[in-house]
């Protein structure tokens, strides 16, 4: 019957996206019990973060605000994800690469606003891509677990750049907040538009992933990446050049996160300072593994967490909640989204199922052997 | 510079390196427990951050810190064991996993703890080793905490058991390769998980160090990375719990040594001396590891060398 | 894979977050009270800055027709621009307190700019007249005389004539307690030396510890600090029966035995300033400074363990303050390395605007910057 075969169709076409659903929804119970348990208006606060995260327009400027470096610092995890890789160290290529945009304009003459930052970018992306490249290059010359030391390295990161920031590269100025020499006004990025105040970095960020996208699942070396990601020894095999492809995608994840570092910088701070060090590149991970390393969903968890940062001034203002509640829905939702994953198998399964149109006997038609 | 007394400075360094040590000390022998069996636990930042509110909280409402200790562990036990279980589901990225259970553990540690941020608890008692002497820095350096004598004592009862008794037998077969084990009628699955809890019971205790006795207070900076540290102190130590005892000591005195050098009038760079250790790691992990071999020693199930 | 499901679940979430919106708009209503907003950078009760901070935003709870709300741990980033403009736009906040020092530039010069009909005080002395927008000002302590007085009363109790100072960053603001810590207690007896060690950040409890630790080993019998949060250190000195003095708030409680005296904001002054001056319809208040005669700080009731010609020394100073006559900083003033930094005969003021950028350590104070 043509109703239950498009629905059997909606079902399968659905069903990927059922650990999700299951993940927000547990996550959504947990939090209420977690509130109701202490006597705390769970249910008001789960509508104060629909509401702040999407409830108005402002809400949204603030949400997306939030996910713009997250974009930038979650493909940092997925593209060398790709190729079987597990990079933690965003973080210190964000920071490194916000140094290098913020002190470019002093190692340059006075250049045209667009061509600085061309240039501001390329060395932002160009820092950090070495950064993380080194991860990889270890992992390949020397076999060293490029998880712990892409997370080495973005400790020795964090502790350079404030070592710089408040030596060397002090702006003398900057008294009593160490900083770089602030960028010239016309350096500075502003918002899309003076309705929508969300800056560039959104643009970048988005762009970013479609890009990344084209490249992972449309592209030959986005093909290479993923035979060398999903078997090494296949790839070794066919003859891919497997060092130069995990290079690649390390340099490419370091470049996003320096590219993230280079917008804080230059449409947010104005200049490099400890404020920089704001966990966009932990965040950056959750972001990839929860949107599974694919680059379009990457974008739409990253707003997902955006909203969940936006949404918790107003559980502060107005239910008195501590801020560590945001903390905690973002851990439920994220431990939820990756223990739903394991009904992943089944899904292929059911998929399957669902797929085949139902078997209808007819009278009689077994006894026809 | 002030007269640089070099006893006293090498004293108050030992002093110190005990002092900030003993935290790496357990969470390091619970991480080793748990990737000796198979299984990488990042999510001990956030059980170590759990474990020092709870043990707070807990000698806070009791009046006994032992009790809060008792509580730390407890909390470590059952965010361990959840860590455990979902890493057992299939397709569940262990690492993935351990950075979302840090917020989880993190967020519910800062939400339960802002009643306890303002009141003191009591401390852990304190072994007075120096009392013999009239100097009050000799007595206090020597001051060492209960807890450092009971995280040598593991460290000694795990590096005796995994190498002479079944368990540890067991343990370690299930870690290096799990289709033997399976064979020899063990489950791989259920040792993990037994694994993982009693590693996050010890990170807990190791929480529970911070804020009932040194620093001593409950407060959201508690940690400073001290949980992902201890994962690259068992690597350095390359899945030994002697080496991770003297691994320990070493990261304690790399955390020690920049106030006692600027205590007698050496002070710059200080950012750099926190990154030390760090930087220490990462060049005997390069200069140890061979391309195909990667580390020696480690587990061959875990995820982090294959 | 398809994203359709987590599309689906922000399209669902923003119309339970429309819905719930609607009733905001009693916000607006003509007969509202002030509504006032307090922005913290750490937790609210952290025994030090932020604590100063919010007892005084509790007493102005208690003001007739005003209404509070306060948002804790938010950092310096794009995160406090959404906040301010969020107690603006979803509370209908007209003067807010952000209260970190790195809020201002550029965060609430942006903000401000953006709504001229709110107001902003920033605490911490960074508005300048041809620059920064009208309804923008800041204010600030000269705290600097409480610790002169601090030091005056470790001075006399120190029985090893060593005294130790915990600081977080060598800017001008914590040289400047650090100095006049240093120079009171050499004016009770010149060969009294502090020393001085550099945490790195405002907030690292272990390293606080183990710096107060190290400097008591070192013979220091008296600590004072200058970091967000001095309860470790207080209670760290009390365990070894060491003395302290404490800073922003009191920290009596704390050590029973050991406590002298503390230096404390009393933020209440400004607060009440700048509700009264709105309130009144007055223009904003730009640049609003203190000490204690203006009593913008304060300091805490001397403990148990001070002696009689302790207190009358202290109090001798602190009644000279209050008259306007005392000049902490004049010369002839040497720095740790021989030089002079004050000239014989020149005394700076404490509205000085030399004494806002230095960067030197006096003659008495071991370490470097």
């Amino acid at each position: 019957m043509n109703a239950s075969r498009t629905l059997r169709r909606l079902a399968g076409a659905l069903l990927p996206g059922l650990p999700t659903l299951l993940a927000v929804l547990s996550s959504c119970v947990l939090f209420v019990l977690f509130l109701a348990v202490q006597g705390k208006p769970a249910w008001q606060a789960l509508q104060l973060v629909g509401e702040g995260a999407f409830g108005s327009w402002f809400a949204l400027e603030n949400t997306l605000q939030r996910s713009a470096p997250l974009m930038l610092t979650a493909l940092c995890v997925a593209l060398p994800a790709r190729a079987g890789l597990i990079i933690i160290g965003g973080e210190g290529a964000l920071v490194l690469g916000g140094l290098a945009a913020a002190v470019t304009p002093l190692a340059l003459p006075h250049l045209a606003p667009w061509l600085m930052l061309g240039c501001m970018g390329i060395a932002a992306m160009l820092t950090g891509a070495l950064w993380i490249g080194l991860s990889g290059w270890m992992r390949q010359r020397r076999g060293v677990n490029e998880t712990i030391s892409s997370l080495l390295l973005s400790y020795i990161a964090l502790a350079l750049f404030r070592q710089l920031v408040e030596g060397p590269l002090r702006d003398p100025a900057s008294l009593n907040k160490p900083s770089t020499r602030p960028l010239d006004d016309a350096y500075l990025i502003g918002t899309i538009s003076d309705s929508f105040e969300v800056h560039w970095g959104l643009v970048a960020g988005v762009i970013a992933c479609v890009l990344a996208y084209v490249l992972v699942r449309h592209s030959v070396k986005g093909f290479a990446l993923a035979v060398v990601g999903g078997n090494v020894r296949a790839a070794l095999m066919i003859g891919l050049p497997v060092d130069r492809l995990i290079l690649l995608s390390c340099l490419l994840g370091g470049a996003a996160a320096g590219l993230a570092g280079m917008f804080e910088v230059t449409a947010v701070q104005g200049s490099a300072n400890a404020a920089l060090i704001a966990g966009y590149g932990t965040s950056g991970i959750l972001v990839a593994f929860a949107a599974r390393h694919h680059p379009l969903a990457i974008i739409a968890c990253a707003v997902l967490l955006g909203g969940l940062e936006a949404s918790g001034g107003l559980l502060q203002r107005r239910l008195g909640l501590p801020d560590a509640t945001t903390l905690i829905l973002e851990g439920l939702l994220f431990t939820n989204l990756l223990l739903w994953e394991a009904l992943g198998g089944r899904l292929a399964a059911w998929r399957l199922k669902l797929a085949q149109p139902p078997v209808t006997l007819e009278k009689g038609a077994l006894q026809h052997g | 510079m002030a007269d640089i007394d070099l006893s006293t400075f090498v004293l108050a360094l030992l002093a110190g390196s005990i002092r900030v040590g003993t935290p790496f000390l357990f969470v390091s022998l619970g991480e080793c427990l748990t990737e000796k069996s198979g299984r990488i636990n990042l999510g001990l930042e956030g059980i170590l951050v759990a474990g020092a509110m709870s043990g707070y909280a807990v000698a806070c409402m009791s009046g006994s810190a032992w009790l809060g200790v008792g509580a730390a562990a407890g909390v470590g036990l059952l965010l361990g064991l959840l860590h455990g279980v979902a890493c057992s589901l299939p397709r569940v990225n262990d690492i993935a996993f351990g950075i979302a259970l840090i917020l989880l553990g993190t967020g519910l540690a800062f939400f339960l703890g802002k009643a306890f941020i303002q009141p003191q608890a009591p401390m852990l008692p304190s072994l007075a080793l120096g009392a013999w002497s009239t100097a009050e820095r000799v007595r206090s350096a020597l001051n060492i905490n209960v807890l450092f004598f009971v995280g040598v004592a593991l460290a000694f009862v795990l590096h005796w058991g995994l190498r002479s008794t079944r368990w540890g037998l067991m343990l370690r077969l299930v870690g290096d390769h799990a289709e033997s084990a399976q064979a020899l009628g063990y489950r791989p699955l259920r040792v993990r998980i037994v694994a993982t809890a009693i590693g996050g019971a010890l990170a807990g205790i190791g929480g529970a160090y911070l804020s009932l006795y040194y620093p001593g207070s409950w407060n959201e900076g508690l940690s400073s990375g001290q949980g992902l540290m201890a994962v690259a102190l068992v690597i350095f130590a390359r899945w030994r719990p002697l080496a991770c005892l003297w691994a320990s000591l070493l990261f304690g005195a790399a955390g020690a040594i920049g106030p006692a050098l600027q205590a007698v009038g050496i002070s710059s760079g200080y950012y750099l001396f926190a990154a030390a250790p760090y930087a220490l790691t990462l060049v005997v992990m390069y200069a140890t590891c061979r391309r195909g071999r990667t580390l020696g020693g480690a587990p061959g199930e875990l995820s982090l060398t294959r | 894979m398809s994203n359709v499901d987590r599309r689906n679940f922000i399209k669902l979430a923003s119309i339970i977050g429309l819905g719930a919106a609607l009733p905001l708009s009693r916000a607006w209503s003509a007969d509202a009270p002030l509504v006032v907003g307090f922005i913290y950078v750490g937790a609210r009760d952290d025994f030090g800055y932020n604590q100063a901070h919010a007892q005084a935003a509790a007493i102005i709870k208690t003001l007739p027709n005003v209404k509070v709300i306060e948002e804790e741990n938010v950092p310096e980033t794009v995160a406090v621009q959404k906040t301010m403009e969020a107690m603006i736009r979803q509370d209908g906040a007209t003067l807010l307190f952000p209260t970190s020092f790195g809020y201002f530039d550029p965060h609430v010069v942006k903000v401000a700019k953006k709504y001229p009909d709110v107001r902003f005080a920033h605490c911490g002395g960074l508005w300048q007249k041809d620059r920064d927008p009208m309804n923008a000002g800041s204010f600030f302590g000269y705290i600097d005389e409480a610790q002169y007085l601090n030091g005056v009363v470790a001075g006399h109790m120190s029985q090893s004539k060593k005294l130790g100072f915990i600081a977080a960053k060598p800017v001008p603001q914590v040289l400047r307690n650090l100095n006049a810590f240093a120079m009171g207690a050499r004016s009770v007896d010149p060969g009294i030396v502090t020393t001085v060690i550099f945490t790195g950040d405002w907030s690292l409890p272990v390293k606080e510890a183990e710096a107060a630790n190290s400097l008591i080993d070192q013979g220091c019998d008296v600590l004072t600090c200058h970091v967000d949060g001095p309860k470790v250190i207080v209670e760290t000195a009390e365990k070894r029966g060491a003395m302290t003095c404490g800073y922003h708030a009191s920290q009596a409680a704390l050590a029973p035995k050991g406590y002298l005296t503390g230096a404390e904001w009393n933020w209440e002054t400004p607060y009440r300033a700048h509700v009264a001056a709105i309130q009144s319809g007055a223009p904003m208040i730009n640049f609003l400074r203190g000490g204690l005669k203006e009593g913008f700080v304060k300091t805490s009731p001397y403990g148990p363990a001070v002696n009689a010609p302790a207190k009358q020394q202290a109090d001798a100073i602190k009644a000279q303050m209050l008259a306007g006559s005392f000049v902490i900083f004049k010369g002839p003033l040497k720095d740790n390395k021989g030089s002079v930094v004050i000239a014989d005969g020149v005394a700076q003021t404490q509205t000085d605007i030399a004494l806002e950028s230095m960067n030197y350590l006096v003659e008495g104070v071991i370490g470097q910057i």
